[in-house]
């Protein structure tokens, strides 16, 4: 196990080089940031220095030494927007954006696991076709209206909550349980059917044979084998997580890894966008190495040599 | 209750009048039709019948594993000691199940949880009905070691694919047996096994239930296990019983015309034809010579090399014109690496084969499109190996799509037409998919496929295992008119031999990658000369119920 936890950090780290040259130069790609800081009618020899300044002049692969030299010492740079070190910018703003994507997770998980598991044990009677048409409302409404119509109804009508912002655990609710609808929906759909597939297995008819009750038949035998495919499906949407969920934090006001990397695209920020992308990908292949881990737990015919 | 109790003989089990239905997409399936056996301590009772027969319906309601819906009893009674389970709360059948009735079932790997230890789940047929964990476990412990899993203490903690199917058919009977059960239901039990580890868990069945007295129910399509195991025996076809009685009666005078029919349909029933010698001409067809297969894995980033898997030991053999050359072995004896390296799936280490002179193992590209046109395969499983999403048109012509200068296109569907009549099917099937067909009938698909370019070869690769006894003589008889009719050569691989006995002319017995023994059919299997192929035909129910 240990082997294979090395292997997979070895692999990462490959995949990591090549994501960190492609951000590198596709940032570049979008523009000169001298464009953007200074005034239209800036002279050109003003530009110029600017650009010297910035190392901007230099060629392109020089720039690029210069940036594997300081990330090697964890320097990504220096905002030039906020003037500030872009590693303590986007380490400020992760804690948010994670906080949020494993509140949401693990609510999605618990009430997918629940709703599925019991659609699952009578297939097309009535519980089962509710719990069908709601999943599926769920995964289908996109996350933009759903957080306008619930700041509306909740914070702006009832006053139940505040509309956006930082503050006590009232201003995660809405935001938590906007972001977990979509992956719960799609989540209590692949549980289902999952289950259903278990339960209809031989070794749920063994069980059977052998006068296991019901209740260990479906949460002991026959969850865990079904475990897999949630675990995949969950995995993806938690990755997307962490990636900032843009539209959530936009609209609630949050300061989370979303919502400094679209601002400091906009402004060519590239410090930031290098230190936020290479950070989340390093997020993202730790989630990818937990959930293979959890795959060998879960199913023994699993073994990573 | 003791009005119930009165009312009845006093068997152990009985089943009465019982006739369930199935409701599906395509309407109401009758699955069996008053139905009624019974049977007492220390009796074996054998259910004989083909895929679909309903010999599984009756002692799925006896356990209460018959879902409901889709299924319906419609009427009958299932009594267990006077009381008829079919009235029983989903408590008291649970009750019953595991420590009163229990069942082993056929599909090992699917029947046994994955992702538990099984240790865990044979003691869980005693935590299931009461005892405390460490005893349960000690109890399973001791159960493993009694049915002859090897090394049980060591192994208690392992997981079901760590395990050989005969081992795991051993796990699966201790935890069936755990709790000393009145009656053991036993479902095809020994299906997927090998010849030689089938007969070691027939006995061992045999031997507990000596032991602790326990009524036998064997579920099975198989006749040699009937002849060699039960004391009586029920026929069913088609959701009825035909026929019913000791299994001396029912085997020398069978009543019923389906009796009949299956019990002709055994292989050497009246004899063994027997197969003239002839010389041997001068360049056979296929040469096979010292050809060896090592399986290499190559060190890994942390890891060694492993040392080499020897899959085929330097194996040397010839195929005449005409001949029909029977590969007997067990799984993992090297038959299918040996197929698989002549047709070119996989790459030899050493040695080499000769199709009419010609080197199969390093081929030029002109041999190689004349042996892909000549050396056909016909598998195992009709149903995997026939493409579900095209017409039985498309498969048949599909070799003539390949290789463009075999046969014009507008005589495609002429000829398609005249292989499966020649197959036995009808030229209206063209346009039909696989999945309209019956089992025997689409390996007669797959056969037409394999004539479509008129070989000289046609591999059998178990080509007839999975088809029900009556099928499968109906095939057999096919592929030997096909021969007679084109001249074909067949290599013939099965592990049932009385199938290879009533249809080789030479018989090869593979061990471990090697030939141990080759030689005329009727001498090596009346006089055979290697310890291995001893073994292989004791270990044969129907053959050494013959002999016996």
């Amino acid at each position: 196990m240990n082997g294979y936890v090395t292997k997979r950090m070895l692999h990462s780290l490959i995949s990591m080089m090549g994501l960190i040259i492609l951000v590198f130069f596709l940032s570049r790609l979008t523009g000169n940031p001298s464009d953007l800081y200074l005034p239209i009618d800036t002279p050109a020899d003003v530009r110029a220095a600017f650009s010297q300044a910035h190392g901007f002049d230099d060629p392109m692969i020089v720039q690029f030494g210069h940036f594997l030299a300081n990330l090697v010492h964890l320097d990504f740079g220096s905002s030039m927007r906020l003037e500030r070190p872009a590693l303590n910018l986007v380490l400020e703003a992760f804690p948010v954006s994670l906080t949020l994507a494993v509140l949401a997770m693990a609510l999605a998980l618990v009430i997918a696991i629940v709703a599925g598991s019991l659609a699952a044990r009578s297939p097309n009677g009535v519980l089962d076709r509710f719990i069908n048409v709601i999943s599926l409302c769920g995964a289908s409404v996109p996350n933009f209206w759903l957080a306008l119509v619930s700041v509306l109804v909740f914070a702006v009508w009832m006053r139940w909550l505040p509309t956006s912002g930082m503050g006590g655990p009232e201003y995660w609710v809405l935001p938590v349980i906007v972001l977990a609808v979509r992956p719960c929906g799609l989540l209590a759909q692949v549980v289902r059917g999952s289950m259903i597939s278990a339960l209809s297995s031989a070794y749920v008819k063994t069980a059977r044979a052998k006068g296991v009750s019901q209740r260990v038949i479906v949460f002991v035998h026959a969850l865990r084998n079904a475990m897999l495919p949630i675990i995949t499906v969950a995995g993806d949407q938690a990755s997307g997580m962490i990636n900032g969920a843009v539209v959530v934090e936009v609209i609630f006001g949050l300061p989370g890894i979303g919502r400094l990397m679209m601002e400091s695209i906009q402004y060519r920020d590239f410090a930031v966008i290098q230190a936020g992308v290479i950070l989340t990908a390093c997020a993202i292949f730790l989630l990818n190495i937990a959930i293979d881990l959890a795959y060998a737990l879960l199913d023994p015919r699993i073994k990573h040599a | 209750m003791a009005a119930a109790m009165s009312e009845t003989s006093g068997h152990l089990v009985e089943v009465k009048h019982l006739s369930v239905e199935f409701h599906t997409r395509n309407g109401v399936v009758p699955a069996v039709r008053d139905v009624s056996w019974h049977i007492d301590r220390g009796e074996t009772l054998a259910i004989l019948g083909e895929s679909g027969s309903g010999k599984s319906v009756s002692s799925s309601a006896l356990m209460g594993l018959i879902d409901i819906p889709p299924g319906r009893i419609t009427s009958g009674e299932v009594l267990y000691c006077g009381e008829d389970l079919l009235k029983a709360t989903p408590e008291r059948q649970r009750e019953i199940n595991g420590s009163r009735i229990a069942m082993v079932f056929q599909d090992t790997l699917a029947a046994l949880n994955p992702v538990y230890p099984i240790g865990w789940q044979v003691a869980e047929t005693f935590r299931t009905h009461g005892v405390a964990r460490a005893e349960a476990n000690a109890k399973a412990l001791e159960l493993l070691e009694r049915v002859g899993l090897p090394n049980a203490a060591a192994r208690f903690r392992d997981y079901p694919h760590q395990f050989s199917g005969g081992q795991r058919q051993r796990i699966m009977i201790a935890m069936a047996i755990a709790l000393n059960p009145d009656l053991l239901i036993a479902d095809e039990p020994t299906t997927a096994l090998d010849v030689t580890v089938q007969a070691r868990i027939l006995g061992l069945l045999k031997e507990l239930q000596r032991e602790r007295g326990m009524g036998l129910l064997m579920i099975t399509h198989d006749l040699g296990i009937v002849a060699g195991m039960a004391d009586r025996v029920v026929i069913m076809n088609a959701g009825r019983i035909v026929e019913a009685g000791t299994v001396k009666q029912v085997f020398e005078s069978p009543q019923h015309p389906y009796t009949r029919s299956l019990l002709d349909a055994i292989p050497g029933r009246h004899g063994f034809p027997d197969i003239a010698e002839r010389a041997a001409p001068a360049e056979p067809l296929l040469r096979v010579e010292e050809l060896t297969k090592e399986y290499v894995t190559p060190a890994g980033l942390f890891r060694p090399a492993r040392p080499p898997v020897r899959a085929l030991g330097g194996v040397s053999f010839t195929l005449a014109q005409g001949e029909t050359l029977g590969i007997v072995g067990e799984s993992g004896s090297g038959k299918s690496t040996l197929v698989r390296t002549l047709i070119g799936l996989e790459e030899a280490t050493s040695g080499d084969a000769f199709f009419r002179g010609r080197s199969l193992i390093d081929p030029t590209a002109e041999t190689r499109d004349l042996a892909q046109r000549q050396i056909q395969m016909v598998f195992q499983d009709p149903t995997a190996s026939l493409n579900p999403r095209m017409s039985v048109f498309e498969i048949v012509s599909e070799p003539w799509a390949i290789h463009r200068d075999a046969l014009p296109r507008a005589q495609w569907e002429q000829r398609v037409g005249d292989l499966l009549e020649e197959v036995g099917l009808k030229r209206e099937h063209a346009g039909r998919h696989p999945h309209q067909f019956s089992g025997g009938q689409r390996q007669r698909i797959a056969i037409a496929r394999a004539l479509a370019l008129k070989p000289d070869i046609i591999i059998c690769d178990e080509a007839v295992s999975s088809l029900d006894v009556s099928v499968q003589a109906q095939v057999i008889a096919l592929l030997k008119a096909l021969k007679d009719e084109f001249g074909l050569s067949y290599l013939f691989i099965a592990h049932d031999l009385p199938v290879v006995r009533s249809f080789a002319d030479r018989v090869l017995v593979m061990h471990k990658g090697m030939i141990v023994e080759q030689g005329p059919t009727r001498e090596i299997f009346e006089n055979p000369q290697h310890d291995y192929t001893r073994e292989l035909l004791n270990a044969d129910p129907l053959l050494s119920h013959h002999a016996a």
